[in-house]
């Protein structure tokens, strides 16, 4: 965009810098001056002194300077200041001239060439004649120079060069052109900039020495002046501090000036420069509060100063401008390091940027709307001699005129006119735009969504204004989505009513049907006569008419809309719209809810659209068709305007048609299920209902799953929540919000008529064939087919249980490891009704503890659904537990010939195996058999025959053995010596013949054998006389290898008369018995 | 006095919105919407705080050129928010504070009522409101 007259000049946004010309310098031919240049200019970094150069002839001829007053007395300033003044000292006054002159000290003609440079200096000084411009010399040397002080001829020519020049020594300077060029430029820059600040400080005193002469009432103007001009200096000085004390006094000075509607203007022009300068300063000062602080003064103090009624909008354009320039100078900040935060960010200027451009938009529409055949007047007042004003902020056809009064007034309203009709030409759209994208991208940068949001509707009218329609429906679509789902419906209806009018004028068919769908819902807050018209519109468009135009569109921009809409209409082709409405809330609403969350197989499968108009007026729809996730239903579920004779729809009408406002509209859908489909879920996944039909235009809603939009979610919880009672409806109607959506359903098997029993007599017992009787009997009206039976131990148990249980239909053989623990399928053939079959199991049990058993009975049956044969498969399953246990305890002892408990057995003498079986099982139990055998260890003292062979046990019942048994010497064995097994055949008392005997395997313990030296066995008879002689053998067996001495004592009781040896010693062989007799003769006592 | 007096739910929609009837009413329910950024803001910076030390009122929001908005957030995340003109000065933040405490208060009225079900739009908060509000002559 080029700069308007808005904008704020060059000269003022710079950074003011010293200004040094170089003169003497022939950059173009000459390398090394071109050196000297380039080492200047190139590369110009921040930690350079900040001076701008330029390269200007000798002879250059400088800004004349005016004679100096001697007095004010008579002088009456025309304005605050010159247009033309910040450039002339940023760009036309040097503060510093540089003569280069190339000249040696060991100059042969030393004397010519002196006098050459100082006719150089002369003219110099002649073209600056009264200004304060200093001049310096610097002399291009081709040798490094001698320290100072040693070089004698040096220093004596550089005295007389001074002198022929008339120089001061500090002004004159030596560059010797070798490689440390740079180095010596810094250091001649440095030197300059001295001599440039001291120029700036002399000027400063100079303007400031005028202050005594004015006075308050004519020189009102010329305070500000000179206070700007300080400040201007102190800043080309580098004294930003001054700078900003100066600028902030000129700012309050420019506020004491006598305000009129002539000046206005112009005093609002040189606030604003001095606020800009201000701002800028407090910026680059770090403290961006003071900055803000003297911005909003400003604007506090400018906001009132209209000015002129008529120009009203230069007010605005001139406030947009202060807020731009400030969120300029802020965005600048931050770039340089400062932090904005979210409440205090330059979008917020800009924000305000662009309201005064919306404003001055306003106005300039009311202000200048001209007749056509008004002309631009001529000769044209905005026209000036020199094509600049001179004053900044003046009227080009009143410049320098002071009098409040208008002299002219003819001229004046020339003028006016001139200006509105200028304004009329500006695209103020492109102005707003472009402040609002800047601060939308402000407002993005510091997390404000929602401001975001609400600048980019500003931007999508502004752009509908400029009619730029497709950009603005693409920032309104964009934001449409976060009002919905904020639900601010006020703000979307505002948002959607924009947009409806661009695609009205842009005749987007779609886009125009979409947002009348919305604008007709629940969601829009429009009033019903809105809705009337948008709802005859849409009507119409859908029976391929034009729409009425929208209200309040450009008159021309209607008329090429209307041709765009008869376009269409003679258009053919594709008019059919589907539109997804999940992300909008359209003025249709649907549910979707099936009769339960499952269906047998053999019932038809049922379900409820509902669906609910909120538009202002009845509407018919064409079509209503439902996808199922199994598409082979799709056919059985729509409805057609055309097909009256539905099967599938009960009592269809041409009503059924016909949305109703505010009614909740119920249909309902039948199909029988497909048996492949038991176990499977039908869902719905979309809800199609067409509006028009496909001769004229057609629009198809499309609801994605079971019907609900972009509101409903929310309204759906908010119902849930409510318990308000709801008014009493008749029988047939329901309340919208009391219906929830069931998408899905489940398909199950038919229900099952047959019984299966099971007959069986728990517990288990370990090991045995334990018997199972499954009954099955049809309760079915017809016949069943293909009968299968699956039984055994249920799924999903502890697997060790499946390592461990047996199944099989054979009872008459003992199962192994090889035989399953679940027999599947089975066939057991076709039942007629009322029969029944009977199927024994047997199941083994190689562990305690309890286990699930199932039986499953399927089978296949012919059934009528809805006039349809389908074939069902039914199941029937029976869970049972059963418990397994022993049949018996086992209790295995030793003891001696003499039945005493014995806690080990004594080598080679005979002892006594006890063993005691006791019934554990509630069942009786026969143990046909029982058999010892023997490790090779134990010998047997006599046979060794079952004693309980064939014997019956109930239940607590035990029965017991006895083996008399003897082990060898076999040394110390750790842990003791094996003794065998005891094996137990038995079986259930009640089990049938042909069941095989279950042996039970008993591992005996182990037993201690301990070697003895001597044993004695007395051979007592069994009973004795009274008086008559009792034999008493004494058996003595040394065990030992070696001989033995014993000594035998018999000590008879009272009750005996003995005989025979009392007491006797011998010695006794090893491994030899001795057999002592003795004799005794009992007597009874009384 | 205040010109325009909304009530936020937590889910961020409006439960209620007033604005003097002189005004246009859309630019009242943006400036409302917008201001939540900033409440949004102050809201997840006060997650920190603990919760019975909490401070209510967020004060100021944001100015604009000719309106004030102030903001406050109850316990349960429902926030009321004020907008008053700007060359208004006689409303000091105390005074605003007051408000909106008459207003918290009239919240929990409306809440403690059987037949309100929260989360609806509220109706009968006329009388208090109008009070708040400036006088339309």
């Amino acid at each position: 965009m080029s700069p308007t007259q808005w904008d704020f000049p060059v000269e003022l946004c710079c950074r003011p810098m010293a200004f040094v010309t170089l003169t003497g310098l022939d950059v173009v031919y000459n390398a090394v001056h071109r050196a000297v240049w380039d080492a200047f200019c190139a590369n110009r970094r921040a930690d350079r002194v900040p001076i701008s150069f330029k390269v200007l002839p000798g002879d250059h001829e400088y800004p004349k300077c005016r004679p100096k007053r001697t007095s004010y007395e008579w002088y009456i300033p025309k304005g605050i200041l010159k247009t033309g003044w910040m450039n002339k000292h940023l760009n036309l006054v040097p503060a510093l001239v540089v003569v280069f002159y190339e000249l040696d000290w060991d100059e042969p003609q030393w004397k010519e060439k002196q006098s050459e440079c100082a006719t150089r200096v002369e003219i110099v000084r002649q073209s600056l004649q009264g200004r304060n411009t200093k001049v310096a010399v610097v002399l291009i040397q081709k040798k490094t120079p001698l320290p100072p002080g040693e070089d004698v001829i040096a220093s004596e020519r550089a005295a007389a060069l001074c002198n022929a020049c008339e120089l001061s020594g500090k002004s004159l300077f030596v560059l010797p052109h070798t490689d440390h060029l740079v180095g010596y430029i810094i250091r001649l820059e440095n030197a300059f900039y001295e001599h440039a600040q001291t120029y700036y400080y002399t000027e400063i005193r100079r303007v400031k020495s005028h202050k005594e002469f004015l006075n308050k009432t004519t020189h009102q103007l010329l305070f500000v002046r000179h206070q700007f001009k300080i400040a201007f200096f102190s800043e080309l000085k580098q004294d930003t501090q001054n700078a900003l004390k100066n600028y902030r006094t000129a700012y309050n000075l420019v506020h004491e000036l006598r305000a009129h509607e002539t000046n206005i203007l112009e005093i609002k022009t040189m606030a604003g420069f001095i606020n800009y300068k201000i701002c800028r300063l407090c910026f680059q000062h770090n403290t961006p509060l003071d900055a803000i602080a003297q911005f909003r003064k400003h604007i506090d103090l400018c906001k009132k100063k209209i000015g002129s009624a008529e120009l009203s909008f230069e007010h605005d354009a001139w406030m947009s401008k202060q807020f731009q320039a400030f969120g300029d100078l802020f965005d600048e900040a931050i770039k340089l390091g400062l932090t904005a935060i979210q409440t205090q960010n330059p979008g917020f200027y800009y924000q305000q940027a662009a309201y005064y451009a919306q404003e001055r938009k306003q106005l300039a529409k009311t202000l200048c709307n001209h007749e056509a055949s008004v002309m631009y007047p001529n000769p044209d007042p905005l026209e000036t001699q020199t094509g600049v004003l001179d004053f900044y902020g003046q009227r080009s056809w009143r410049q320098g005129i002071l009098s409040f009064d208008l002299s002219d007034p003819e001229k004046e309203k020339v003028g006016i006119l001139a200006i509105q009709l200028k304004e009329r030409n500006v695209v103020h759209s492109e102005i707003i735009i472009t402040l609002l994208s800047n601060a939308v991208a402000q407002f993005k940068k510091y997390k404000c969504p929602r401001m975001k949001s609400h600048l980019m509707v500003q931007m999508g009218e502004e752009y509908y204004y400029a009619k730029d329609y497709t950009k603005a429906l693409k920032l309104l679509d964009y934001v449409m989505c976060d009002y919905r789902s904020e639900g601010w419906w006020t703000l979307l209806t505002s948002v959607l009513t924009t947009a409806l009018k661009c695609s009205y004028l842009m005749a987007q068919l779609k886009d125009y049907i979409t947002y009348s769908l919305e604008l007709l819902g629940r969601a829009s807050t429009l009033k019903d006569d809105q809705k009337s018209r948008i709802e005859k519109n849409l009507i119409n468009v859908l029976m391929n008419e034009s729409p009425d135009p929208e209200p309040d569109c450009d008159i021309l921009a209607v008329k090429t809309a209307q041709k765009l809409w008869a376009d269409r209409i003679s258009l053919a082709g594709s008019n059919i719209f589907t539109i997804g409405v999940q992300d909008f809330v359209p003025f249709v609403q649907c549910k979707a809810k099936f009769h339960a969350p499952s269906f047998h197989v053999d019932v038809p499968v049922q379900f409820d659209i509902y669906l609910k108009a909120d538009c202002p007026h009845p509407i018919r729809f064409s079509k209503l068709c439902v996808s199922f996730n199994n598409q082979e239903y799709n056919q059985f579920c729509v409805i057609e305007e055309a097909s009256k004779a539905n099967e599938v729809l009960e009592n269809l009408t041409q009503g059924k048609m016909c949305l109703v406002p505010g009614k909740t509209r119920k249909l309902l859908f039948k199909f029988v299920a497909k048996t492949e489909d038991v176990g499977k879920k039908i869902e719905i996944t979309s809800v199609d209902l067409a509006l028009g039909n496909e001769t004229g235009r057609c629009v198809v809603l499309n609801w994605q799953g079971g019907g609900g939009d972009a509101a409903s979610s929310q309204e759906a919880l908010q119902a849930a929540r409510s318990f308000k009672r709801r008014p009493k409806l008749p029988d047939n109607e329901v309340h919208w919000d009391s219906i929830i959506i069931q998408a899905s359903t489940m398909i199950i098997s038919r229900v099952p008529n047959i019984s299966v029993h099971l007959l069986h007599e728990p517990p288990a017992l370990t090991n045995e064939m334990y018997c199972l009787v499954v009954t099955v009997q049809s309760h079915e009206k017809t016949q069943i087919r293909d009968v299968k039976l699956t039984a055994g131990l249920k799924p999903g148990q502890d697997a060790n249980l499946t390592q461990k249980t047996h199944v099989t239909l054979h009872g008459t053989e003992l199962c192994d490891e090889s035989y399953p623990a679940l027999l599947t399928d089975i066939p057991v053939g076709d039942l007629h009704p009322g029969e029944q079959l009977e199927k024994m199991l047997y199941v083994r049990c190689g562990t305690v503890g309890s286990r699930m058993f199932l039986v499953y009975v399927s089978y296949l049956i012919n059934t009528t659904v809805e006039e349809k044969e389908i074939v069902c498969k039914c199941h029937k399953d029976e869970t049972v537990t059963i418990e397994t246990v022993f049949p018996f305890d086992v209790a295995v002892k030793f003891v001696s010939t003499k039945f005493e408990h014995l806690e080990r057995v004594y080598a080679d003498i005979p002892f006594l195996l006890m063993t005691d079986l006791l019934s554990a099982s509630p069942w009786a139990l026969t143990i046909v058999s029982s058999e010892l055998q023997l490790a090779p260890s134990m010998t047997t003292v006599d046979q060794l025959e079952s004693q309980v062979d064939n014997v019956i046990l109930q239940t607590g019942e035990s029965a017991s053995e006895c083996f008399c048994l003897q082990c060898p010497s076999l040394g110390n064995i750790e842990g003791g010596v094996a003794t065998g097994h005891y094996i137990i055949s038995w079986k259930r008392t009640s089990a049938m013949e042909n069941i095989p005997i279950i042996t039970t395997v008993i591992t005996l313990p182990h037993v201690i054998v301990e070697n003895i030296p001597l044993h004695v066995n007395a051979d007592l008879p069994s009973f004795g006389r009274v008086r008559e002689s009792l034999p008493v053998k004494y058996h003595l067996q040394n065990k030992t290898d070696l001989v033995q001495d014993v000594e035998i004592s018999v000590e008879p009781s009272d009750a005996f008369m003995f005989s025979g040896l009392k007491q006797i010693r011998l010695p006794a062989q090893a491994f030899y018995t001795y057999q002592y007799f003795c004799q005794a003769t009992g007597s009874t006592h009384g | 006095m205040a010109v325009c007096i909304a009530v936020i739910a937590k889910e961020n929609y409006p439960l209620y919105i007033r604005s003097t009837p002189t005004e246009n009413e859309l630019k009242f329910h943006y400036m409302v919407h917008t201001s939540l950024d900033v409440v949004d803001e102050k809201i997840s910076a006060m997650g920190k705080a603990l919760v019975d030390q909490r401070e209510l009122y967020l004060g100021l929001l944001y100015p604009t050129e000719d309106y004030k908005v102030y903001g406050y957030v109850t316990n349960s995340k429902v926030k009321f928010v004020m907008v008053v003109d700007s060359s208004n000065t006689a409303l000091r933040d105390n005074e605003i504070r007051s408000m909106f405490r008459k207003l918290h208060n009239s919240y929990t009225d409306v809440m403690c009522n059987p037949f309100y079900n929260p989360g609806d739009r509220i109706q009968a908060f006329d009388n208090m409101v109008t009070s708040m509000m400036i006088q339309v002559c």
